[in-house]
């Protein structure tokens, strides 16, 4: 039995990561889409955690800084506003056409 | 101030201010005033302060040299006044300065040029009234068959007679035969522009063409004659002169006539060497050092120029300095462009024919007298004497009234002619004074009849002197004066003097040349004819019956303006000739104290004609001359007046039987001896032919090639612009659709839904992956 290293948490943030790609491809209803982002935005920031622990890093303890961290920091504030902006376009979406079909939101096409 | 300075500022100012005149109206003359009349008040302010001017330097002269007492030997006191008011340019030996050459010549020319111009400016202020406002000239008729309307002109006219002015005293102040050439071809292009004044008027344009070709013929004789003198002396400038080391030189009168050889006409060293080229080679080829060559050459010179060599080209240069004398003072056979000349204003005619062109002739003539060898002064006589004797006999038949004057102004520049060529240098230069006033006067008359019944034609006139007093008056003095009128040795007016010296001189002549007696036969068969044909000119248009009743019902005596300069102008005819009373100041003292020196003794020793002998021209004053050829000019005037009278005034005789009975004589005469038709199959034809010939090369030659060049390069460009298109524009097309095409294709990809562009980037990415995987591994293996 091996001791938790990075490959461990790699491995959790890639399902976290193809959990979320499924989430946004299959989901028609805009909220679950937003799910399915949140799942992938947290992958990729377990990613940044991990590559910027210092316990996670082979051959022993050493600080390069807190670069992962704060990346995985912004990536939080990103996706609060980013939710806040995406449901809002959801309301008025829903406003407009009363559903949140992701299918049925396809007038900028033309 | 002494004579030397006092000179040249007072004449160079006088000079200089029509200059100044022309400048000023040139410039502002359309906005002087309406219709530019204060053009007229600046011009006339000009040159009656160059008179002034004139007139005191005159005064000065005479005071310094006063005229001698009738002795010919006094003459030379005067010394001219030379020297250059600044040098153009100096190139080796060849200078060409503003000189000046003052003598008493120069001052009474000036005097006399500025004085006569001066009337005629105040004159044309009334003639050419006209040209204030708008014109209508009724001699052009337009397309669309009415008469030219145009602007009126007056302030041109002042500025081309300014710039006349300022051309003429130029000519005659030049102290250099460069400078003298230059005012010379000014004179002549102001002739051009005034006599094509009515340039609408194919008639003017046609005469001012004419007069300004048939002057450069003659300056084509000229610059013969300056070249032969710059080869052959080497230097332009009449009198000595210092060069830049401060040397002396010899100028052109010096060398002609040094003063080691009596001022006798000597052959110039250097057209002595230029004849004898070849022996001066060969002795340069043959002894040791140039300096001996030129030892042995200097030696040698005195022996050539027995033997005659170099004396061809002094010749020549005279004959050609007189070539172009006869074609500005219109003598034959360049004649015929003074009586078209006619087609300017009267003002112009009168300046042209008084002071200013044909005058420049008479004078250079009489400037380049110390030049001329005895066969020149023939040519110079027996042309003078042709031309009198045709122009006068022309005159007799010419029924336009301006006509008459032109061809009376060429037979007295004959006179002039004759006399300069017979050795009367003073009565030649007498004549062209006195000539000056009352052919100015006799203009400015005609002028003041064709303003009050605006028509040329003396038939029309008749009777006009009740209407027309003053100007019937003066125009008698003038008819009086040109006819040589006076109480033979006693008293008469200007032209008596001067007329009857030449003739003097002219008897003389005959009595030592009996081959050349005709020249004085044709002189007074001359003197008759002038009087005939001037009396006729005053009877026809003065007194019997009105010919045109409408014309003579709006005849008017012409304004002040217009006659009180023929007042002044009838009171210089009258007594320019004389003496003042009791003195010896007069024309002919001043211009016998001016004469060039060493030409008193008269011309013998030609080398090609010995035997002439122009005679000294005191002789002519002695007794047994001057008395018989004084009663044969008043006889031969009188014989003339009277013919005209009988014919013309007392009706004794009816001039269309005359007429008639004359038979073809009278249509050689009417149709000026064919000249203009002679020239015309002679030289104007054959010239129009080459020049038709050198156009339809020119036509289809010349244009042909130009056209196949064209169409050569036209077809050129219809194939650039062909692969233009198919190629460069394809190009440009194809990729444009292609862009197109691919744009409409890819359009596609964009199907607006959300999920499939999810799946699109995940496939997209993990495709991608895989891709980089692949080819990093590969790259790595590689490397």
């Amino acid at each position: 039995m091996q001791p938790i290293g990075l490959e461990h948490y790699l491995v959790v943030g890639a399902v976290l990561f193809v959990c979320g790609v499924v989430c946004m491809a299959a989901k028609r209803n805009a909220v679950g889409v937003l799910m399915g982002i949140e799942l992938v935005l947290n992958g990729a920031n377990l990613n940044f955690v991990a590559f910027g622990s210092e316990y996670l890093r082979p051959g022993g303890p050493y600080s390069i800084g807190l670069d992962g961290q704060l990346i995985a920091l912004f990536v939080i504030v990103l996706a609060a506003a980013e939710a806040a902006v995406a449901l809002a376009i959801a309301l008025a979406f829903y406003n407009a056409h009363a559903t949140i079909d992701v299918d049925q939101a396809n007038e900028l096409k033309r | 101030m002494e004579l030397e300075r006092l000179l040249p500022l007072l004449l160079g100012l006088a000079w200089l201010l029509p200059l100044a005149s022309f400048a000023l109206i040139v410039f502002l003359g359309p906005r002087m005033g309406r219709g530019g009349r204060c053009a007229g008040y600046v011009a006339i302010l000009a040159i009656g302060i160059a008179l002034v001017l004139s007139t005191v330097a005159l005064a000065a002269w005479l005071i310094a040299y006063p005229p001698g007492g009738g002795h010919e030997g006094a003459a030379h006191l005067a010394e001219p006044v030379s020297g250059d008011w600044y040098a153009l340019g100096v190139f080796g030996a060849l200078r060409i300065t503003i000189g000046y050459y003052i003598d008493g010549l120069t001052i009474a020319m000036f005097t006399m040029v500025t004085l006569v111009a001066t009337c005629i400016h105040v004159y044309s202020l009334g003639y050419m009234h006209e040209e204030l406002e708008e014109v209508t000239d009724p001699l052009v008729i337009l397309a669309n068959g009415q008469p030219l309307k145009r602007r009126g002109r007056f302030h041109r006219f002042y500025q081309y007679l300014s710039l006349f002015c300022f051309s003429m005293l130029g000519l005659v102040i030049a102290g250099n035969v460069a400078m003298v050439f230059v005012f010379w071809e000014l004179v002549g292009i102001c002739s051009y522009l005034l006599i094509g004044f009515y340039i609408e008027r194919k008639s003017a344009s046609n005469a001012a063409n004419k007069a300004f070709i048939v002057n450069r013929v003659g300056d084509f004789g000229m610059i013969v004659g300056l070249m032969a003198i710059w080869g052959g002396l080497g230097t332009f400038s009449f009198a000595d002169y210092h060069d830049a080391e401060g040397r002396r030189m010899p100028g052109v009168f010096s060398q002609v006539r040094p003063a080691s050889a009596e001022h006798a006409l000597v052959v110039p060293d250097g057209m002595v060497r230029a004849a004898a080229r070849a022996e001066i080679a060969e002795i340069y080829r043959t002894s040791p050092s140039a300096v001996e060559a030129e030892k042995t050459i200097r030696r040698l010179v005195p022996g050539w120029r027995s033997d005659g060599l170099g004396y061809g080209l002094l010749v020549i240069a005279g004959l050609g300095i007189f070539c172009g004398c006869v074609g500005k003072s219109a003598q034959f056979p360049l004649h015929v462009w003074l009586p078209d000349a006619m087609e300017g204003p009267t003002p112009v005619s009168a300046l042209i024919h008084a002071a200013t062109m044909v005058a420049a002739g008479v004078y250079l003539v009489g400037r380049f007298y110390p030049v001329f060898t005895p066969e020149v002064l023939l040519g110079i006589a027996v042309v003078g004497c042709i031309t009198l004797f045709i122009a006068a006999t022309i005159a007799l038949t010419a029924t336009d009234i301006k006509r008459v004057l032109a061809y009376s102004t060429v037979s007295q520049l004959g006179y002039m002619m004759l006399a300069l060529g017979a050795g009367g240098w003073v009565a030649g230069l007498f004549h062209l004074f006195t000539h000056a006033f009352f052919k100015a006067l006799l203009f400015l008359c005609s002028g003041s009849v064709i303003h009050a019944t605006g028509t040329n034609e003396m038939p029309k006139m008749g009777g006009l002197l009740k209407k027309m007093p003053w100007t019937a008056g003066t125009m008698l003095v003038g008819c009086l004066a040109i006819s040589g009128a006076g109480i033979p040795l006693v008293i008469g007016l200007s032209g008596y003097y001067s007329k009857d010296s030449i003739l003097a001189q002219l008897y003389s002549c005959a009595a030592q040349n009996p081959a050349y007696g005709w020249l004085f036969v044709a002189a007074a068969g001359g003197a008759a004819l002038t009087a005939f044909y001037m009396f006729r000119l005053w009877f026809l248009t003065f007194v019997g019956e009105p010919r045109d009743a409408h014309l003579f019902a709006h005849a008017h005596e012409s304004p002040r303006v217009m006659y009180v300069p023929l007042v002044i102008l009838a009171v210089f005819a009258a007594v320019a000739g004389g003496n003042v009373p009791w003195t010896h100041l007069g024309l002919a003292p001043l211009l016998e104290q001016a004469r060039p020196i060493g030409t008193a003794e008269g011309a013998t020793g030609g080398v090609f004609l010995p035997a002439l002998a122009v005679p000294a021209e005191h002789l002519s004053h002695a007794p047994a001359v001057h008395v018989p050829v004084s009663f044969m000019a008043f006889g031969a005037a009188l014989a003339g007046f009277l013919l005209a009278a009988v014919i013309y005034w007392w009706r004794l005789l009816d001039a269309d039987v005359l007429r008639r009975a004359s038979g073809p004589v009278y249509g050689f005469l009417r149709n000026k001896w064919w000249f203009d038709e002679l020239y015309r199959g002679l030289f104007i034809r054959p010239a129009l032919v080459v020049a038709a010939l050198a156009a339809a090369v020119d036509k289809f030659v010349i244009d042909g090639i130009a056209h196949a060049l064209a169409r050569a390069v036209r077809l050129l460009s219809d194939f650039d612009e062909w692969i233009d298109r198919l190629f460069v524009d394809g190009a440009v097309n194809l990729t444009a659709r292609a862009t197109y095409a691919l744009g409409l294709r890819l359009r596609e990809v964009q199907t607006g839904r959300l999920r499939q562009y999810v799946m699109w980037v995940a496939v997209g990415t993990v495709g991608l992956f895989v891709l980089t995987m692949f080819l990093w591994s590969y790259a790595l293996a590689g490397s």
